[in-house]
């Protein structure tokens, strides 16, 4: 098989980093985001703020190391399983409820991310995709999930014994502060150089490795981070919605992060966020229509690869040969 | 009825019977994966979501024209073939010379369009389709009672399946098609218009899983997501064998489903993961799978 040296690779070409826009990028969006709650719901944006946890995380192994995975979900379901046990079951508070539960998936990670790295490319997608699948028939049999019912009733307790998170108020600033942690541990590690390294795998391997580069460690490595983090969002999204259920482990999650962070721009740092607000604002609007949500989904995925490659953030970003 | 570790020679048959017409189906459809994968560098995600339009196909025909199973076995896989061509020539062919995984994204979302909109019309119960009236009644083999639909269904497969084989393997098509695998721009400089061969060899791949889709129309009944998890376990096949050789693909997939079988009789709680758990070990040991050239 020939190799392509000329095809456009998933992400867009590196631009100049400017540090200062970044900044000014993440103070807008801070700023934005905790007078959100005055003009939304706050349950909705915790909704989305997780979701947009979720799709940075995806987004560090698709967009910086280049590898797409098609199985995400079983970190969020999985975390969300384990959290809403811990919390309930055994009763801990939410803070190691959250923290268990986020270790959790990252050691999910670790299994999976070392089988599906022995392959590349398309492969790597089919084999998370069906490792992915293999956790759902998990989660449908095992007992303490209670199958298609889920795990309900969550209790939300008290974080760190004082702060009260039934209060809605008081958890929307959780989640934030959650959600913040997430995204800056994200960038941390993409401006690393462990993640300069990553963009050098995702560039060229062959290269890289000719350097010297242990690569099947960085992919691992950045695989269990990208799950650490999904688990995170996940285990959140359990106590926020207090209930974990089957729909955060089924394939078409998988399916919906992928649409997320394109539609916001692959290997942008806001983009998964603008996308998953976007995605989640017009699932809550068009809840009514049944499945036309997942034509409509359908539509923007083949609209998105054909026309709109950059996603929204992209599109800006290149508009103001900036990169965000 | 003698006994077998505990399990009677009856069941023990009629799960091997019921594995083997599932690895009829994973071998129709990873061969068809294969197909394109060979020309295309894509996986086609929408594999499961024409399979379910092959069956739909053979439903409208019988409900609307009154055409019964034997002319949809002809005319569901051409109508699916040239939905597959049309979706080729005016989607796939535009994301040429751009990074493979846009081929797997775009056909992910024409899977999600393609079974969003029958679940639109058809919810997602089963549609019942009658079993042609010459292949009911069944065989007394002895040992098993074989009915005679299930049996027409294993041998007709087998043979498309060597019959794609062979055309591929043994005929001056087959030759090109290969040669167009290895080195597209070389067999262009030679005359042959390879942008049409691609087309072409989409809208086979899919009319396979048309096939496959009829043929599993009286079996399984006529759901809209009847693809949507079956083409997850089928990629898993497909990690197993390798998209390297046809024929691997055509061993692998019955192969996989006497095994899924064998599982259902010895310990059913694992038989919707055996297929996976066996992914994971073959990929320990060998990551290019059973037939698969290492890259």
């Amino acid at each position: 098989m020939s190799v392509d040296t000329a095809s456009e690779s998933l992400t867009a070409p590196v631009e100049v980093a400017h540090p200062r826009d970044e900044q000014i990028a993440f103070l807008l969006m801070t700023a934005a985001l905790i007078v959100a709650p005055l003009i939304a719901y706050p349950f909705f944006l915790m909704q989305a703020l997780c979701f947009a946890l979720f799709a940075c995380a995806f987004n560090l192994l698709v967009g910086y190391v280049g590898l797409l995975s098609f199985g995400h979900a079983m970190f969020l379901g999985a975390a969300g399983y384990f959290s809403a046990h811990i919390a309930k079951v055994w009763g801990w508070p939410p803070e190691l409820a959250i923290i268990t539960a986020a270790i959790g998936a990252g050691a999910i990670g670790i299994v999976t991310g070392a089988l599906a790295i022995r392959r590349q490319g398309i492969y790597f997608s089919m084999i998370t995709l069906a490792l992915s699948q293999m956790i759902y028939f998990f989660c449908l049999q095992a007992p303490f999930t209670h199958g298609e019912d889920g795990i309900q009733a969550v209790p939300q307790g008290k974080m760190f014994g004082f702060i009260n998170l039934s209060h809605q108020m008081t958890l929307y600033y959780v989640v934030l502060a959650i959600f913040l942690f997430g995204f800056l541990a994200i960038h941390r590690i993409i401006n690393s150089p462990f993640g300069e390294i990553l963009k050098a795998i995702r560039e060229n391997e062959p290269r890289a490795i000719s350097l010297g580069y242990k690569t099947d460690r960085y992919k691992l490595a950045a695989f269990v981070l990208s799950a650490t983090l999904v688990g995170l969002a996940g285990a959140t999204k359990a106590i926020v919605a207090q209930n974990a259920s089957l729909t955060d482990v089924h394939w078409s999650m998988s399916g919906e992060v992928v649409l997320m962070t394109l539609v916001g721009g692959l290997g942008t740092i806001f983009g998964p966020v603008v996308g998953a607000f976007v995605i989640v604002a017009m699932q809550n609007y068009l809840a009514g229509f049944g499945q036309w949500v997942t034509v409509i989904q359908g539509v923007i995925f083949v609209a998105c690869v054909l026309a709109f490659r950059r996603g929204i953030v992209g599109e800006i970003a290149h508009l103001f040969k900036r990169s965000l | 009825m003698i006994p077998l570790l505990g399990i009677s020679t009856q069941a023990l048959f009629g799960q091997l019977l019921l594995g083997l017409i599932n690895g009829a189906f994973y071998a129709l459809l990873s061969l068809g994966l294969a197909v394109i994968f060979g020309m295309l560098n894509i996986i086609n995600f929408a594999h499961g979501a024409l399979y379910m339009v092959g069956a739909f196909c053979a439903y409208f025909l019988l409900q609307l024209l009154g055409l019964n199973y034997w002319f949809a076995l002809i005319i569901s896989p051409l109508v699916v073939g040239l939905l597959g061509m049309i979706i080729e020539r005016t989607m796939l062919q535009r994301l040429a010379g751009l990074d493979h995984l846009y081929g797997l994204l775009l056909t992910f979302g024409l899977a999600l369009i393609i079974q969003g909109l029958f679940q639109n019309y058809f919810g997602s119960s089963g549609l019942p389709y009658a079993i042609p009236r010459e292949l009911s009644g069944g065989q007394n083999l002895g040992f098993m009672f074989l009915p005679n639909y299930r049996g027409w269904v294993i041998i007709f497969s087998l043979i498309i399946c060597l019959a794609t084989w062979f055309m591929i393997e043994k005929t001056r098509l087959g030759a090109y098609l290969r040669a167009a695998t290895e080195n597209p721009a070389l067999v262009r400089a030679f005359g042959i218009n390879v942008p049409r061969m691609v087309t072409l060899t989409y809208g086979f791949g899919v009319a396979l899983a048309a096939l496959a889709g009829v043929l599993a129309a009286p079996i399984n009944q006529v759901r809209p997501l009847m693809g949507a998890d079956f083409i997850i376990v089928v990629f898993a096949v497909v990690v197993i064998g390798g998209m390297g050789s046809i024929l691997g693909s055509i061993v692998t997939g019955f192969l996989l489903g006497l095994i899924e079988g064998l599982t259902k009789v010895f310990y059913p709680e694992a038989s919707n993961t055996v297929i996976f758990v066996i992914m994971a070990i073959v990929l320990l040991v060998r990551p290019a799978g059973l037939f698969g050239r290492t890259a």
